[in-house]
């Protein structure tokens, strides 16, 4: 249930590899398992992580740094740029929220109930996530545009940034609830049923409980992808000011000035939301580790 | 398992569906149709554009070096993940997949800011030696191994922890080398996670935007790649020449997922 929850990086801690299986590799050192050869690996392997991630964000840091607090306080006080970060935050959770509605509903659909073109549907759930994002912006605005079949203008309204950022952030909640649902046991659904629970005392007691760390796991991910869109939303919507401009926006008009550190600040604010969603999600999945 | 109602179930339906095709389908569906409004026309057009034509090149070169560094970058770090002990093994595996929640537009400003050729921190030493990254493809590439970095490893990891090292041990007990034990033993056992990482990132690289828009300086004919002429050409109104570019992205994007979907039942047998 976990690695299903997680993806990827489950239980890599040393207390749950350690001491239940020999391991393969004779130990030097009583903390390092490593041989020459894969010392070597790791080392070119960190020389090429640090050139690409870790130095690069130093950078950024580094660079919001030179300002200072005042730095920081400038940048946010700019009006145009707290029109963005709020219209950002807001749009974001918004998006999260019908997220963890809408999404947890298809993941249902997509476990529990059986019809025709459900595999279809399974399928275009990916779609958001292999587009990329500027066709994603391009594919909103033919439905959605100026020349709408459905009569609907909303390019260049803030609802084309809710339109963008649902675009994009569809498959995370239905993707991360899907696996976790499909491992329920149904046995505990009937034990209750069979103890007289209604329906909506199951779906309250057994399910959602169940399904929790999940969605909360889909729900953190999709705030995190909401808050760093840039290119869905381009052509969408027209980036204008006090209106439909995000923070990605705003970081990308002082890249292009030239404005450097003022870029840099309102990046690494970026950079720590970015990582406070990596540290909750961990806490997150260790929780439910401990427990499953 | 407990049972919904007939209309709870339809209603679920409902909505599922309903969401999905107004968000999705339909405006897919839309763009394939434009693409297609005066037959292969737009499409003739597109591919007769030197602009679009030099992108499409450009994109392809940048997203297969990008998905070979990954390549082998993400099955030596999943391999070390899983398979030894080492101090800061939770805090490296941690930070992988910091670049999924970095925003793009972070990415190339990082990039930017350590390798450009007027006051970064490494850019200058390496282009008074004659490598010049930003505004270049090997800025481009950067970016692009940034954003698709984690996918591999994220299809890998579970993999390796699920198979266990009972065959490796057996294979090196019976004398294989270590060489011998990762292309006979591992590397099988991991094909298809591999390859399903590769081709997510495949996917991910030829639609890489907002960072290579920041670190490749947009120049037409140059450092301009396929994302980066849907909106040179939608923004220059030849919408045509943009919905075809975009159509074909569309379609790798596509065959993407269609090639996933029929791995991943191999996978899990």
């Amino acid at each position: 249930m976990t690695s299903a929850l997680i993806g990827a990086n489950v239980a890599v801690g040393p207390a749950s590899s350690d001491g239940r299986r020999p391991r393969r590799v004779r130990r030097t050192t009583p903390h390092s398992t490593l041989t020459r050869g894969a010392g070597l690996g790791l080392g070119v392997a960190m020389i090429w992580f640090s050139l690409l991630v870790l130095i690069p964000l130093t950078a950024v840091i580094a660079a919001a740094g030179q300002g200072g607090w005042s730095g920081y306080v400038d940048v946010l006080r700019n009006d145009q740029t707290w029109a963005a970060v709020r219209l950002t935050v807001s749009q974001a959770l918004l998006v999260t929220l019908v997220n963890v509605g809408v999404g947890s509903v298809i993941a249902w659909v997509l476990v529990r109930d059986n019809f025709w073109g459900k595999r279809l549907l399974d399928v275009i759930i990916d779609v958001p996530f292999a587009l990329p994002t500027i066709v994603a912006g391009l594919v909103l605005l033919s439905l959605y545009g100026p020349n709408s079949p459905l009569g609907l203008h909303w390019a260049f309204t803030p609802n084309a940034v809710t339109l963008a950022l649902a675009f994009v952030t569809l498959p995370f909640v239905v993707r991360t609830v899907q696996p976790v649902l499909e491992e329920l046991d149904a046995d505990v659904e009937e034990a209750a049923a069979s103890l007289g629970a209604s329906r909506l005392t199951i779906l309250r007691r057994i399910i959602v409980p169940s399904l929790a760390p999940a969605i909360a796991a889909g729900a953190a991910l999709s705030f995190a992808r909401a808050i760093s869109e840039y290119g869905s939303l381009v052509l969408l919507s027209g980036n204008r000011p006090f209106q439909t401009e995000v923070v990605s926006v705003r970081v990308l008009t002082f890249i292009e000035n030239g404005n450097n550190q003022s870029a840099a600040a309102l990046a690494s604010i970026m950079l720590v939301v970015a990582l406070v969603v990596i540290v909750a999600l961990d806490l997150v999945q260790r929780r439910v580790a401990r427990r499953g | 398992m407990v049972e919904v109602s007939t209309p709870t179930k339809w209603l679920l339906r409902l909505v599922a569906v309903g969401y999905v095709f107004f968000l999705v389908a339909w405006p897919v569906g839309l763009v394939v149709r434009q693409t297609f409004s005066n037959g292969l026309g737009n499409l003739a057009e597109a591919l007769g554009d030197d602009q679009v034509v030099a992108a499409l090149q450009l994109t392809l070169m940048v997203a297969v070096w990008a998905v070979l560094i990954n390549l082998v970058f993400g099955v030596g770090i999943s391999l070390l993940l899983v398979r030894f002990e080492f101090a800061g093994k939770r805090v490296l595996s941690a930070l992988i997949d910091l670049p999924l929640s970095v925003s793009p537009v972070v990415v190339g400003l990082a990039l930017l800011l350590v390798y450009n050729g007027r006051d970064g921190w490494i850019g200058p030493a390496a282009e008074s030696r004659g490598f010049q990254v930003i505004f270049d493809s090997p800025g481009m590439i950067m970016a692009t191994c940034f954003v698709a970095l984690p996918l591999i490893i994220r299809e890998v990891v579970p993999v390796l922890h699920e198979i266990g090292d009972d065959q490796e041990q057996a294979a090196r007990s019976l004398g294989a080398s270590t060489r011998q034990t990762f292309w006979r033993i591992t590397l099988p056992s991991i094909k298809w996670a591999v390859v399903y990482g590769v081709v997510l990132s495949l996917a991910r690289s030829l639609g890489e935007f907002g960072a290579v828009k920041i670190v490749s300086g947009n120049i037409t004919g140059q450092t301009q790649t396929a994302t980066l002429v849907v909106e040179a050409k939608y923004q220059n109104f030849q919408q045509e020449t943009a919905y075809a570019t975009s159509f074909l992205l569309i379609v790798v994007s596509i065959a993407a997922l269609v090639v996933v979907a029929f791995l991943r039942p191999q996978r899990a047998h």
